[in-house]
C-alpha cells in the first residue's frame, strides 16, 4: 500500500528558513507519519479526491440535467454524455456529481447525531454510574438488539410521506446511537479510574471539569474514529433504505440510482455504463471511510501500533 | 426497566464459598441462574421492541392500515367483502377510536399468540403463513453463509495475526479485508453482472426455475444450490473480512501474554501454541462479535435477497413496502427481532460453556 520508500533525513543539512524549514517542520513528520500509518492517509486521499473531483464537475457539468427527461434515454456512453443516460432520461453524470455529496452528507448528519447522542449517554452513564447508568445500560442493550434498518423502515412506512435527505440523516441518527454509547462507555470507565483523573478529582474539579477538561481530550481520538464508523454505516443505512424503495425518489443520491437500477434491471439490459459509476462511488466512500477509521484507530490505540 | 433490574438483583449470583458442594453443583448452579437471567432479558428486549413497534403507528398520527384498507375499498373488485370484514375487524381491535389501553393488549394478546394478523395485500392468507414460507429460504442461506464464513474469516484472520505466517499470505488477505468495507448487495450486483449476466454460468436471480414447482427430485435440489451460490458469495465475501479483522486483532493481543512465552519456551511445536494457545484464546470474543453483528447480516441479506429477488424474507419485506401491506411489513420485523434476540440468548448461554473462565459472572 506504501508507494513511498522512507528515505531517512539528512541531518547534517541545518534548516536554514524559508522552504527547507518549513519542509523540515512540517512536511517531513507528515511523510514519515505516513509512511507509518499509510490506511489513514490513503483513505484520507481517496476521499478528498473523489470530493474534489465532485467539486470540479459541478463547476463545467450542467448538473440541472439530473432530472428525468431531459435527456435522451438509454445512451451507452458519448462525448456528449460521458457517463452515458438512464432509461428515465437523466443525465448519469450529473447524478454523480450531485449524489455523492448528497449520500455523504446523509452520512455526516446521521453520524453526528449518532455520536453526539452516544458520547453524552456514554459520559452520563460511565460516570456519574448507578440509577442513569443502569437505565442508559438497559436502552443500549435493548437497542443493539433491534437492527436501525427494521425501526427505519416502521418509521418511514407511519410517516407516510417522503423524507427529505436531511431528515433521514437525522431519523438514522437517532436510531444508530447506541452501538457508539456502549463502545464510548468502556473507554470512559477505563479513563475514569486512571491516576490524572483521580488526582483532578481530588484538587476539587468538578464533574464537568473532569469531563470536558481531563477526559475529553483524551478520548477525541476515540470518538473520531467511532465518527467515522458511525458516518459509513448511516451511509451503509441509508443506501438500504433507498434500495428497497423507501427513500425520496427526486433525489439524485446513490441509493436512488441503485434502487432505479434495481427496479429497471439494468443489469440484465446490458447498461453497464448505468451501475458501474454509482457503484464505484459508493465503494471508494466505504473503503475510503474503512481506511480512515482503521487508521485512526491506530492512532487513537497505540497498543493495536503494529506488533505484527 | 424496574423489572429487569429487580429481577438481576433478585438472581445475582451470590458469593459461594468454595468448602460447600462440588465446583460442579456450583457451576450449574450459577449457569442455571444465568440462564434464567438471560431468558428474561430475552423476554424483555421482545416486549420493548413489540411496546416501540406498538407506539411507531400512533406517534405519526396517521393509520396505514386503514388509509390502505379504504383505497382497496374504493378500488372495489373481487375482494371486496372480505376487505370490508377486515376493515370492520380491524376497527374493532385496533382502531384508533377504541381507548389505547385495549389496544395495547389486544395487540400483545396476538402477539403472544405468535399470530401476526392477516395481510392486506395477499388478503385471505395470514402474515405467518406468508412470513414463514419465506423464513425458510432467508434461514437456509444465512446459516450456511454465516457459519462458512465465520469459519474461513476466523482461519484467515488467525493466520494474519501470526508472526511466524509466511510472507505472501498478507498480499492476499489484504484485499479481502478491504471487501469487508463494500455493501454486500453491491458485492451482489458484480456478481451478478459478471457470473450471470457475461458468462452465464449460473442463474440472474429467483431461488429456484421458474419453469419449475418445488419438490424433492434431485433435478430441485441442485438447482436451488445453483440458484443459493451467487447470494452466498456475495454475503460471504463481505463477511469473511468482518470476522477475519476481529481475530487478526485478538491474535495480536495474546502475543504477549505469559502463557505464549511459556508456551515457547517449553518448546512446543508451533502448530500447537498457535491452535491450542493462540487460536483457543483468541476465538472466544469471536463469538460474542457474532452476537453483536447478527442484525447487520440480517439487513444485509434481506438487501442481498432484494438484488437476487431471492424468495426470503427480504423480497417479501420489499414486496410488502412496494403495497403498502403494514401487517405483512410488521410481521417480519416481529419475527426478524424474535430470531436475533433468541439467537443472542442462544449465544450468552453457551458462552460459558466455551469459556471455562467464566464461572462467576456478575453482569
Amino acid at each position: 500500500m506504501t508507494d513511498s520508500v522512507a528515505s531517512p533525513t539528512q541531518m547534517n543539512k541545518a534548516p536554514s528558513g524559508g522552504w527547507d524549514q518549513f519542509n523540515e517542520e512540517r512536511i517531513v513528520p507528515i511523510k514519515k507519519y505516513a509512511v507509518r500509518n499509510p490506511s489513514l492517509i490513503v483513505g484520507l486521499v481517496l476521499l478528498f479526491g473523489m470530493l474534489f473531483l465532485v467539486g470540479i464537475g459541478h463547476l463545467i457539468w450542467d448538473t440541472e440535467m439530473f432530472r428525468p427527461l431531459s435527456t435522451p434515454t438509454r445512451l451507452a456512453p458519448t462525448a456528449e454524455h460521458p457517463f452515458g443516460t438512464d432509461t428515465q432520461g437523466r443525465d448519469l453524470l450529473a447524478i454523480a456529481i450531485l449524489g455523492t455529496p448528497l449520500t455523504l452528507r446523509i452520512g455526516l448528519i446521521a453520524g453526528v447525531v449518532a455520536i453526539g447522542l452516544g458520547t453524552v449517554a456514554a459520559f452520563l452513564s460511565a460516570y456519574y454510574r448507578g440509577v442513569i447508568d443502569g437505565a442508559i445500560r438497559s436502552i443500549v442493550d435493548v437497542g443493539l438488539a433491534m437492527p436501525a434498518l427494521l425501526i427505519l423502515i416502521l418509521v418511514r412506512i407511519n410517516v407516510g410521506r417522503e423524507l427529505s435527505t436531511d431528515e433521514m440523516g437525522i431519523a438514522i441518527g437517532l436510531t444508530s446511537w447506541v452501538f457508539p454509547a456502549r463502545t464510548i462507555r468502556s473507554q470512559v470507565l477505563v479513563m475514569r479510574e486512571q491516576a490524572y483523573v483521580e488526582l483532578s478529582r481530588l484538587s476539587g474539579t468538578s464533574g464537568m471539569g473532569i469531563i470536558f477538561k481531563e477526559m475529553m481530550p483524551n478520548l477525541i481520538p476515540y470518538i473520531t474514529a467511532s465518527l467515522v464508523a458511525s458516518v459509513a454505516g448511516a451511509i451503509l443505512a441509508s443506501i438500504g433504505l433507498e434500495a428497497i424503495g423507501l427513500g425520496n425518489l427526486s433525489d439524485p443520491t446513490l441509493g436512488m440510482t441503485i434502487y432505479w437500477n434495481i427496479q429497471f434491471s439494468s443489469i440484465t439490459l446490458g447498461m453497464w455504463w448505468w451501475w458501474v459509476p454509482p457503484l464505484v462511488a459508493i465503494v471508494i466512500v466505504f473503503v475510503s471511510l474503512f481506511l480512515i477509521s482503521s487508521g485512526l484507530d491506530e492512532w487513537s490505540n497505540p497498543r493495536l501500533r503494529k506488533r505484527v | 426497566m424496574t423489572e429487569q433490574s429487580e429481577v438481576a438483583e433478585n438472581s445475582s449470583p451470590s458469593k459461594l464459598s468454595s468448602f460447600t458442594g462440588t465446583s460442579l453443583r456450583i457451576l450449574s448452579g450459577i449457569l442455571g441462574n444465568f440462564v434464567v437471567k438471560r431468558f428474561l432479558f430475552f423476554l424483555f428486549v421482545v416486549w420493548i421492541a413489540a411496546t416501540v413497534i406498538f407506539i411507531i403507528p400512533r406517534l405519526s398520527g396517521q393509520d396505514p392500515v386503514k388509509e390502505k384498507l379504504l383505497l382497496e375499498a374504493q378500488r372495489g373488485g373481487a375482494m371486496q367483502t372480505g376487505l370490508d370484514e377486515m376493515a370492520k375487524t380491524y376497527q374493532k381491535r385496533f382502531g384508533l377510536d377504541q381507548p389505547l389501553w385495549t389496544q395495547y393488549t389486544n395487540y400483545m394478546i396476538d402477539l403472544s399468540k405468535l399470530n401476526l394478523g392477516t395481510s392486506i395485500a395477499f388478503f385471505p392468507r395470514t402474515v405467518n403463513d406468508i412470513v414463514f414460507e419465506s423464513l425458510m429460504w432467508t434461514l437456509g442461506l444465512m446459516g450456511t453463509v454465516t457459519i462458512l464464513a465465520f469459519i474461513l474469516g476466523t482461519l484467515a484472520g488467525a493466520f494474519l495475526g501470526w508472526p511466524r505466517r509466511p510472507g505472501w499470505l498478507q498480499y492476499v488477505f489484504m484485499p479481502l479485508l478491504t471487501l469487508s468495507a463494500i455493501p454486500q448487495y453491491l458485492l451482489a450486483m458484480i456478481l451478478i453482472f459478471i457470473i450471470a449476466f457475461k458468462l452465464g454460468w449460473l442463474p440472474l436471480f429467483g431461488g429456484y426455475s421458474p419453469s419449475t414447482l418445488p419438490n424433492l427430485s434431485w433435478d430441485f435440489v441442485v438447482d436451488v444450490l445453483r440458484h443459493a451460490i451467487l447470494p452466498a458469495f456475495a454475503i460471504i465475501f463481505s463477511a469473511i473480512g468482518f470476522w477475519a479483522i476481529g481475530m487478526r486483532g485478538m491474535m495480536i493481543n495474546t502475543q504477549g501474554e505469559d502463557y505464549m512465552i511459556q508456551a515457547d519456551a517449553k518448546g512446543l511445536k508451533g502448530s500447537r501454541i498457535f491452535m491450542r494457545y493462540a487460536v483457543r484464546n483468541a476465538l472466544l470474543p469471536q463469538v460474542t462479535g457474532l452476537a453483536l453483528v447478527l442484525g447487520t447480516i440480517v439487513t444485509g441479506q434481506v438487501l442481498v435477497e432484494r438484488v437476487f429477488s431471492y424468495p426470503g424474507i427480504g423480497d417479501i419485506l420489499f414486496q410488502a413496502i412496494r403495497l403498502s401491506d403494514f401487517f405483512v411489513i410488521r410481521g417480519i420485523v416481529i419475527v426478524i427481532i424474535l430470531g436475533i434476540a433468541g439467537a443472542t440468548f442462544l449465544l450468552d448461554v453457551l458462552y460459558p460453556l466455551l469459556d471455562p473462565r467464566i464461572k462467576v459472572r456478575n453482569t
